[in-house]
Parts: C-alpha cells; structure tokens; sequence
C-alpha cells in the first residue's frame, strides 16, 4: 500500500493509503458500499457489480472492489445514478432467485433481503417463470446447497481454491444455467468446510447442522474464544434462550467465526464450530458428595468438608481448558498454599489431534500456555497412573477430565485407588459417579476469562449463558477452598 | 478498387499453397523485416493507422508499443492470433485462413518479430476443421521451407465457446481454463498468456502486415480514411444478390457496399445495415451516404465491428431479428457477472412473450430499462451488447414492437 492520498468521498475530504480499494477505503470512513462478491480474503472478482460508484472523469460507473484510491479522486456512492445502478444489479439478481424466504435459514442475516430494504424496494417487474435448478444437494456432511437461491457471487469456490485448495466445489455450465456445484467424485468435507456457510452472502449454502432450528433473529451474538485448540479462534457464540423450545432444547445454536487478522483470520475449522455446541449434556447440577451415601452439600458446607483432605498425596488432574484467571486461582490454592508437587495437565496422551498449516493446533485445549506462564508444569500420565497404583496418592482431584480418555479400561481401576476423588467440571464425563465429591462448575460460554493461545496471544471470552445448576466458575471454587482452608488453620491454631 | 487480402483470390486458386504464395512475392516481406529494426518496425505500422479489424479498432501499433521492453520485464512475450470468429454474420476470417493462410503467417512472424516472441499461437476456433487443417498443412510447409526462423507457432482450438473470441477469456481458454473474461488492467500487452506480455491479434489485422512492410505504413495509410488505415473486409449477408467477401478501401461509401453486393434483394425495401455482425445496431436508410470507418460508423451510434455485414429489408421483423440476437447472446453469456447472465436471459423471456402475442406495452419500457442497466455495468463486450441490441432495435424500429402489444379492447 502507497503513500497516504486526499480523495474525495461523497463530498467530504478524506485521506487513505493510495492504491486501498475503494470499498475497503469507505469502509475505513463509515460508508458501506453494497457488495456480495467481494470479500477482503477471497478477493475481488467483481461479477456482482453491485459495488458501483460514480469516479469523476470515468467514462462510465466504476465498481469500487476494483478500483484503487488516488491522490484527488472524486468518489460518490451515494448519488441518484449510483442508488439506481446498485437497485438493477440487485434487480437483476433477483430476478430468478426464488422467493422462499420463509423457509430459508438465511432469512434475518441475507443479503438480497437487507440490500433490497435498503437500496431496493421496487415493485417487481418480472412476470416470467423462475429459472429452475437443483434445491437439496447434500454437499459434505455439513453443508447443504441450494442451486437456485445461489446468485453465483463465486466466493465458495474461491475458499475452496484458494484458502483450502481441495477445490470440492466448482462453477459448471455457462449463462443463466450456470450453477455451483460438488466437483464429480468429491464431497465437500475439508476440515474447514463450514467456512463456506458464513461466506456464502445468500441461503445457496447452509448449516445442516443448524437448519430448521432456529429463526437467527432469536439469537444472542456473544464474542468469545474457540475452545477447540490452542489456535484459540476467535468466535461468536449465538445462543437461543428467546426461544427454548426450539433448537432441541440445546442453548447453543451455533459458533461463527469472528474475524481477527492476528489469529483466525476469518475463519475457523469444522471441529471447532461443530465440536462444542452441545455444552448442556450431562451437566453436573449439584455439589454432592456421593459416597458413601450421596448426599446435597452448600458450597460452603462442601468447602469444610474437603478443605482438610487436600493436603499430603493429593494430586491434581487438570486441562488446558481452563482461563488465565482459573490457573492463577489454581496456582494459589495448589501449588502456593498446598505445596502440591503432582501436577498432570498435559495434553497427551487424549487433548491431541490433527495439526494442519491454516489453523488447526495439535493441543485440542485452549490454554496450555497460561498454566506455562505461571510456571506450572505437568508430569506425565504414566507417572501418575504408576503413583495412584502403588497407592502414594490420597486425593485425586480431577478437574474437566475424563479418565477413561486417558487410560481407558483401567481408569476405573486407577481411579479407585485414591481414598478420596473429586471431579469439578461442567460435565459428566464417563467415571462421573465413581468419584466421591462432584464439585459443578461452569462450562466457557458461562462465564468470562481470558484464554493464552499457543503464540502467547492473549483472548478474551464473555458470558453468554447463565451458569447451569449450582455452577461456579473454576478460579471461584479454588478460592472458596482456598478460604475454608484458611479457616481450618486459623482453627487449629486457636485450638 | 484497390485490394490487399483478398487481391489475388479471384485469380489464383492456388494461392493458400506455399509455392504459388511466394511465386507472388510471399514472404519477401517477412525477409525485409528480419533486417529491419524491430523499432522502425512498430514505427512504420503506427504509420500506417492500421487498426484491430477483429471489431475493437484499437490502433495496432499503439497496442503494440505498451508491451514492456525486454530490459524492463524480462522473460517469454507471446503473439496470439484470435481466429475465434464466432460472431453471428462474420466468415471473413474463415475464408481468409482457408485462401491465405501464409499471409496470415507472415504477419504472424513479422508480429513475433517485432514484439520479441519466440512462442506464438494461433487460436482457431473448433468448429474450424478445414481450416485447422488447412493452418497445420502451411505451418508444415512454412517449417520445411525454414522460413520460421526462431519462432515456434502452436496451433489451438477452441472448444465452442463464443466468449473465447473476446481477448482476455481466449487467454484464460488458453490457459485451460473456463472462458471468463478478464477486467483489465492489466491489460494482455502487459500481463496476458500465464501472466507474460502478450499481443492479442486478429486473423485480418495480422495479414495485412506484409503489406505494410513491403509498400511502407504511409502507402497503406493513404488508401484508407483518416483514422483507419488500409481496407476492410466485409462478409456480407442477408437481403443481397451476391453475398460473400468484399474488400474495400477504409472509408467506403455503405451505398457503393450495396451496390457492388446487389442489396436489398429486388422488389424489397431496406429497413437496414448491420454493419459488424449481430452485436451492432443496424445503420439506416439516412446512413447510406456515411463513410464506413470505425470512427464514422461510431458516430452512427454503432459500430464497424469485425465486417459481418447483413442487409435488412422490410419483409424482416424487429422484434424477431431482436430476438433471435439475444437468444444467441443469452445461449453465449459466460454467466460471470449478474447484469448479463440474468439481464441477457430476462430479456430473451419478455422477447418471446411478445413473439407469442402476449406482450403488454410495460413490456417494452422495461425492456429499454433492463438493456440500459446492463450497458455499462458488466465485465465485458457481451453484457454490453445485449443492453445495445434491445436499445438498438426498440429505438431504430418502434412500431414493429407496438404491433406486437396486445391490445386492450
């Protein structure tokens, strides 16, 4: 990019790096220009030429995806010329796109709908038929087709070319028959496959995954971090409580990516976004202790009561899962107050996965790095699986787990060794009735922290959902137990 | 009437094989060039206002001189002849390629010559087998008598596409690729064949260069008109006695053109002239005394185009002629951008409609409005096209579309 120039924009004076698009240039000042083609990371094949402007001395209208800013240039976006030039392009792509939005999940978040309320808004003219093509093609296991709401804007096609380059999708036929379709004797099922849903600026290409269940505009948008990797993407998490009874009662409708150029770009992988939308399954509501008889404990009650079992032989299972703010209140209560030795948090053997050169990281938890930089370290599983068999370990606490992930078969075994176990996590897991105390806590969409990415880069998440049951987040109840063991030896003390 | 293409085909039958091509003085030019300087070369073609006569009539040596010199982009340059002909009503170059192929290869390896290209091509359109293999058979012959010199000339053929007549999606055919055009800039003379310069040139444009350098560009200058240099080729059609090749000079009177094809036809009157094959709006009846040259024809309110004359006569309907134009055109767009994958097929629609005799007089404003929302607003010449025919006709020829309007009553 060039020197900074004057130009001219609507009237008003303005300065932008010569050569910057102009689209992206109005974009900078305030000023959107309609478009579907264009996007900054697949480019600016200009075939939907809705971004017309006016540039004084051309010859004719300019579209502002391919055209540089220059020093003295006299842009207008907004003239009666330029509204009706972007009304006949938007015209002319509704002229065979089939008026289904009722049934179409696009509807609340497409692009004809929101360029037609807002630069359309002209009685049809068109009294032929609709052009007919093909309406339910299952294109991967993710992503459903529609031929005929495509306005063939070809940024499909460009993300399969060019950013994933496994070109599962293609432009086939020619003229007004032209369509997209699956490439013969592929399926559109890259890691990333769900990316072409979110660029896709109409309903040609939906979520089968969130299809039918609920209307977007009953979502609440709230930014937060992809748990999935370590890449820490940065996400959008839309969640229904407008509406419970839809969307099979999960919460979580959907993750989109949100765009950051330092991490994600505009993307996130299939995992990710497919992953963890079903956070509300197998919940632990409740702090109990299960044995020997199960038993509805307080918090507080709770924290009395297993404040004095941590202590000699105690060792901690943990995950990358948990925020900056849950490894410092972790560090405080274990390693600072309880001299605890026996730390296993690592992601092998079961939080790794496939590594690939877009976004994919190997460690399939969120922040390694923040236990990392507090100086935390994790020894290995084998470790502890030989500790707990010898019968060196008192207390197990296990925190968002699950054992049979790691050692399989034997981890029930294993895990009836120590005298005492606990499990403190949103959910479950596969070993949740056998430990002895069950400590809820929040799941990420419920509460807000930070997560370390593994370049250091630091995210920050919010809270999207209230807490499900007795929920508390993890630094919380660290902190609860770190204050009922305070009090414990004050206790002794003044005994 | 001075001739240089078509001056020896009446008289030599022979003249599309090697022997008798340089018993008549065939490639003495191509030797003359050789030992010229490749700038007093582009100088004298600059002189000689010819122009790109495959229907833009761009100046060809201004086209030539923005290819980079060799010191300031290094690398391969290429030369490719558009023998694409595609569009409805031109056979110009079908004929030249299958009576003059050595002088169009000449021209080539003067081109090549002169722009630095050691690898050019000769894009020739699919349907085009006889003359394929009329190229492959005088390419062979050319090599044997190792007048190629350092200049290798592929062959390619088209696969059908319309498009592929238009420069920038030629290349990308070329590349292997789906014909979509290009936007430029970049422009083919600087970024063209797999992004290297490259010189995009008709069949016709081409084979006039032997004459250019054997009678020099101010001879060839002076037998056209003031900005268009040399003579034209028409391939006429239509409502005439005598269709077929007709070579004039730059400038020509369309009456002297009407004349010498015997158009209209006797007993009919004449309701028009599409000058340059379907694209152009036809010339009227007041337009008989102008001058065809691109300018002149420009001035018209249409356009010269690649010479695929037809001649329209009264017992011929506006409407149909509109609509068998803009069935092509909706068959042939590429479907790259909106206005004219969906303007194109619209159009045709509402056209059939009134051929059917359910037309509504709406339907012919909105016709006149979706053809100007599409001109202008589109990547390429064939979106434009189609918003210039419904203009073209609806303007020229009102009362054949009021007649097809259903009435009220």
């Amino acid at each position: 990019m060039g020197k900074i120039v004057k130009y001219k924009l609507n009237g008003v004076e303005r300065e932008a790096p010569e050569g910057q698009l102009v689209i992206e240039a109005a974009k900078d000042a305030g000023v959107e220009i309609p478009h579907y083609c264009y996007h900054p990371a697949l480019g600016n094949p200009g075939n939907c030429r809705m971004c017309i402007v006016d540039v004084a001395g051309a010859p004719k209208p300019q579209v502002s995806c391919r055209t540089g800013v220059r020093e003295g240039m006299d842009v207008k976006s907004d003239t009666d010329a330029v509204k009706r030039a972007q009304a006949s392009a938007l015209e002319l792509h509704l002229v065979n796109h089939p008026l289904d939005c009722p049934v179409c999940d696009q509807s609340g978040e497409c692009g004809l709908q929101d360029y037609y309320m807002k630069i359309g808004q002209y009685q049809s003219e068109v009294r032929e038929d609709k052009e007919h093509k093909d309406k339910r093609i299952v294109a991967g296991p993710h992503v459903m087709l529609d031929q005929e709401r495509c306005i063939l804007c070809t940024r499909c096609t460009r993300f399969v070319d060019n950013v994933t380059k496994t070109h599962e999708l293609g432009i086939f036929g020619m003229g007004h028959t032209e369509r997209i379709d699956v490439t013969p004797g592929m399926t559109l099922d890259n890691a990333y496959s769900g990316n072409v849903v979110d660029i896709c600026p109409v309903g040609a290409l939906t979520d089968r995954d969130f299809r039918y269940k609920v209307r977007v505009w009953y979502l609440d948008k709230t930014d937060s971090i992809c748990p999935g990797c370590s890449r820490g993407c940065n996400i959008s998490v839309h969640a229904n409580t407008a509406r419970p009874w839809h969307n099979d009662g999960k919460r979580v409708a959907r993750l989109k990516p949100r765009m950051n150029m330092d991490v994600n770009g505009y993307w996130m992988c299939d995992d990710g976004r497919y992953g963890f939308t079903n956070l509300d399954a197998d919940r632990l509501g409740k702090v109990l202790r299960l044995s020997p008889v199960k038993t509805e404990l307080s918090w507080v009650d709770m924290a009395s009561e297993i404040a004095p079992l941590l202590g000699e032989g105690l060792a901690v299972v943990a995950s990358g899962m948990l925020s900056n703010e849950d490894w410092a209140a972790y560090k405080s209560l274990f390693a600072d107050k309880l001299n605890v030795t026996q730390h296993y948090f690592s992601s092998e053997p079961d939080q790794v996965g496939v590594e690939d050169e877009l976004l994919r990281r190997k460690d399939k938890v969120p922040n390694l790095k923040g236990a990392e930089a507090l100086g935390l370290k994790s020894g290995s599983f084998d470790e502890l699986a030989k500790n707990l068999a010898s019968g060196k370990i008192r207390t197990l606490y296990v925190i968002e787990r699950d054992l049979t992930k790691i050692w399989g078969d034997k981890a029930a075994g294993l895990l009836a060794k120590a005298g005492v176990s606990i499990l403190q996590g949103p959910n479950k897991y596969a070993l949740g009735d056998s430990f002895t105390y069950r400590l809820p806590a929040t799941a990420y969409v419920e509460e807000e922290g930070h997560f370390t990415n593994f370049e250091g880069k630091i995210g920050a998440y919010k809270k999207a959902l209230s807490p499900i049951g007795d929920a508390r987040p993890d630094w919380d109840i660290f902190a609860l137990l770190g204050k009922a063991l305070a009090a414990g030896r004050k206790r002794e003390v003044a005994a | 009437m001075t001739k240089i293409l078509t001056k020896h085909f009446d008289s030599e039958p022979k003249f599309h094989e090697l022997e008798t091509y340089r018993k008549l003085g065939g490639y003495e030019s191509l030797k003359k060039a050789l030992g010229m300087e490749r700038a007093a070369l582009l100088a004298e073609v600059k002189k000689s206002n010819l122009r790109g006569l495959g229907g833009a009539g761009f100046p060809t040596g201004l086209k030539w001189e923005t290819v980079p010199s060799e010191d300031k982009v290094p690398g391969p340059r290429f030369v490719v002849v558009n023998a694409d002909e595609s569009e409805p009503g031109c056979y110009k170059d079908r004929i030249l390629l299958t009576r003059a192929p050595h002088q169009l290869i000449e021209g080539l390896l003067i081109a090549s010559y002169v722009i630095g290209a050691k690898d050019s091509f000769i894009f020739i359109r699919g349907e085009y087998q006889n003359q394929y293999d009329i190229l492959e058979k005088a390419l062979a012959e050319a090599d044997q008598a190792g007048l190629l010199g350092a200049v290798k000339i592929h062959l390619m053929r088209g696969a059908g596409a319309y498009i592929s007549g238009l420069d920038t999606a030629l290349l990308e055919t070329m590349e292997g690729k789906k014909a979509w055009p290009r936007q430029p800039p970049p422009f083919p003379t600087v970024a063209g064949l797999m992004a290297k310069p490259t010189v995009v040139n008709n069949v016709e444009t081409l084979s006039m260069l032997p004459f250019i350098v054997r009678e020099g560009g101010e001879a060839f200058a002076k037998i056209g008109g003031p900005k268009s240099g040399g003579t034209v080729v028409f391939s006429i059609s239509g409502s005439v006695e005598r269709p077929g090749l007709y070579e004039f000079p730059m400038g020509v009177k369309l009456r002297d053109v009407l004349l010498a094809c015997g158009g209209p036809l006797p007993g009919r009157k004449l309701k028009g002239v599409i000058p340059g094959g379907t694209s152009m709006p036809p010339l009227m009846e007041k337009d008989l005394d102008i001058q065809l040259d691109f300018d002149s024809v420009r001035a018209a309110g249409t356009f010269l185009g690649a010479g695929g004359m037809i001649v329209l006569d009264d017992t011929m309907d506006a409407v149909e002629i509109a609509h068998n134009i803009e069935r092509f055109l909706t068959h042939e767009s590429c479907g790259q951008c909106t206005p004219c994958r969906e303007g194109s097929n619209w159009s045709e629609r509402i056209l059939h409609r009134l051929l059917d005799g359910k037309g509504e007089a709406a339907d012919i404003d909105n016709l006149s409005r979706v053809g100007e929302n599409i001109t202008g607003k589109v990547i390429c010449a064939l979106g434009d096209t189609v918003g210039m025919v419904l203009k073209g006709y609806i303007g020229r020829y009102p009362e054949d579309f009021k007649k097809r309007v259903k009435s009220n009553g």
